[in-house]
């Protein structure tokens, strides 16, 4: 089961539509990288320039010398290291959980027969259309009962399991995972459990891996929910940049600095494993 | 278990929607029955919100799925270094909604943005990008479309690899060209993927936020709501004048937009496929 780590390749049988690509081709796709890549490196350019270089006219095209500069400054003003501290905390327990739940709850869902199955998995994958504004007023008010406000727990807990994870794991594993070895284990005397930790996961790993890349990308970049749950003392990355860009620090050069500051971890696992993600995301949209 | 997360926030969102609650004092509620949804028709800019949320997903989701096809089409063929280019083309998806927001507000800023900078090379007067009603909106569709386009564009790159290659040779047999190829063997052929696609932007835009919010960092949406959405008149609504009850019954208003959309797109590909069977 490689093909869900990575991108189908269309060998000699695609004959008929293999057509090879022409300098057109080539010009457009590399217009589009460019458009793609083109406001990373503006982010570094205007996050290593001085405010007054970004105010000049014609502006600066190539990154200066005050990269260092601005990226005290955010340390200062908006205490972005704690922000990257608590992101990277609630990324990493969201993406554990999700992981090891969603593992477990498509295995249920693929392999074993219980009463309902059928319609909890259509609930399940109903809930991935219900907007997250529907969810956001009565977490709210749970939270707010429970004492949670602006404690990082408000944050982690919701995201712990993901309809998302739970069917993405459910596809891998019908796939994967032949109904003999399971089998051939409870004849020999093992547990759910037993079989779950030393026949299912070992197989799972790839799609495991492949889940825990996109839910720490999406953890990471999360907006909505942070913005609400959280605040100026406690923030993630992204509400630490909410705040840069509303108005409380003025120099543009420092708020692309801690942007820069935001991205550079996700950019950096999507730099490592890129082909993974990319393999996923194909992979989730033929299944879904 | 699931049907408490995805069926009792439903509920309880509509059974809040009914009541008067505060955000400093969540426990206590006042029945209102339908008297936050009366209010919400009375005020005129939850009308600017539902237009914006409107033009902007127009804005936004359709020269979105356009070039993703296009971009499909050019990465499914055989070239050197595929790998990369699919990979690069789906680098906005790596940031997050505030970094990419930030970024462009930067570029579209009026006076030394170099969005304007370059229009003022090839001889057009700066736009304002911030106030200007359509320019504004813009400005939020065009971070919209650069984040989503290469994720869209490989799902329907997925979609393309799982047509039988024996259309192609057909089509190829028949003398047809590589454009006929692609409106007759392509196109028919993604449609349950192009139908998701429209599903899931539709729903993306229904609840756009986070890209309004920064365009300037106000959460009116601009000075005159000028590129408010719902999803951000919620926010404005909920925690900026902490009336719970009323932003509980706008989630519901943006719910039910969703459901209706969703069932129209969903009418109006099973009357093409009838259609096109009866043909």
């Amino acid at each position: 089961m490689t093909a869900l780590v990575r991108p189908a390749r269309s060998g000699p049988s695609r004959a008929g539509r293999t057509l090879h690509a022409g300098p057109f081709a080539y010009t457009i796709l590399i217009v589009a990288v460019l458009f793609s890549a083109f406001p990373f490196y503006w982010t570094i350019v205007a996050a290593s320039r001085s405010n007054a270089d970004l105010a000049k006219v014609p502006p600066a095209l190539l990154p200066g010398r005050h990269l260092m500069r601005n990226f005290e400054a955010v340390l200062e003003e908006a205490d972005i290291g704690k922000a990257l501290l608590n992101s990277l905390l609630v990324s990493g327990s969201i993406t554990l959980g999700t992981v090891l739940c969603c593992t477990l709850a498509g295995f249920a869902f693929a392999k074993l027969r219980f009463r309902g199955r059928g319609a909890l998995l259509a609930v399940t994958v109903g809930t991935m259309m219900i907007p997250p504004q529907l969810g956001v007023i009565p977490l709210f008010m749970l939270i707010a009962e429970l004492g949670w406000v602006n404690q990082l727990q408000s944050v982690i807990l919701p995201g712990l399991v993901s309809a998302f994870g739970v069917f993405f794991m459910r596809q891998y594993l019908v796939q994967s995972l032949p109904d003999e070895l399971i089998e051939a284990a409870r004849v020999d005397g093992a547990s759910t459990a037993r079989i779950f930790w030393s026949i299912v996961v070992p197989i799972a790993r790839p799609g495991m891996a492949v889940l825990g890349l996109l839910t720490f990308m999406a953890a990471w970049n999360d907006f909505f929910w942070p913005v609400v749950a959280l605040s100026s003392s406690e923030p993630t990355v992204q509400v630490a940049l909410r705040q840069l860009g509303g108005g409380y620090v003025h120099d543009q050069s420092v708020i692309m600095a801690g942007t820069l500051l935001g991205t550079l971890p996700v950019l950096l696992v999507f730099g490592l494993l890129g082909r993974q993600i990319v393999g996923g995301i194909m992979q989730g949209a033929v299944k879904g | 278990m699931f049907a408490a997360f995805g069926l009792f926030p439903l509920l309880y969102t509509a059974f809040v929607s009914l009541y008067r609650v505060e955000l400093q004092a969540p426990g206590d509620m006042e029945w209102r029955g339908l008297g936050n949804y009366t209010a919400l028709l009375g005020d005129e800019y939850f009308w600017v919100a539902l237009r914006n949320t409107f033009t902007i997903g127009v804005l936004s989701t359709v020269p979105q799925l356009v070039t993703a096809l296009g971009l499909a089409h050019l990465l499914n063929y055989r070239m050197r270094g595929r790998t990369f280019l699919r990979t690069a083309v789906l680098l906005p998806y790596a940031t997050s909604v505030a970094a990419a927001t930030l970024v462009f507000a930067q570029l579209f800023g009026r006076d030394f943005g170099l969005i304007n900078y370059a229009l003022g090379l090839v001889g057009i007067d700066p736009v304002d990008w911030q106030n200007d009603t359509v320019a504004s909106q813009i400005a939020v569709s065009t971070v919209v479309i650069w984040r989503w386009t290469g994720y869209n564009a490989l799902i329907y790159l997925a979609g393309m690899q799982s047509i039988p290659d024996e259309l192609y040779e057909a089509a190829a047999m028949d003398g047809a060209s590589r454009w006929r190829q692609f409106f007759h063997v392509t196109l028919p052929g993604l449609r349950p993927t192009i139908l998701f696609t429209v599903v899931v932007s539709t729903i993306g835009a229904t609840q756009l936020f986070g890209e309004p919010l920064l365009l300037e960092g106000s959460i009116s949406g601009g000075i005159s709501h000028q590129y408010q959405t719902l999803g951000l008149y919620m926010y404005e609504q909920g925690w900026g004048f902490f009336h719970l009850g009323r932003a509980a019954a706008i989630a519901w208003v943006m719910f039910l937009l969703i459901v209706v959309l969703v069932g129209l797109n969903a009418l109006i590909a099973r009357r093409r496929s009838r259609k096109e069977a009866r043909r």
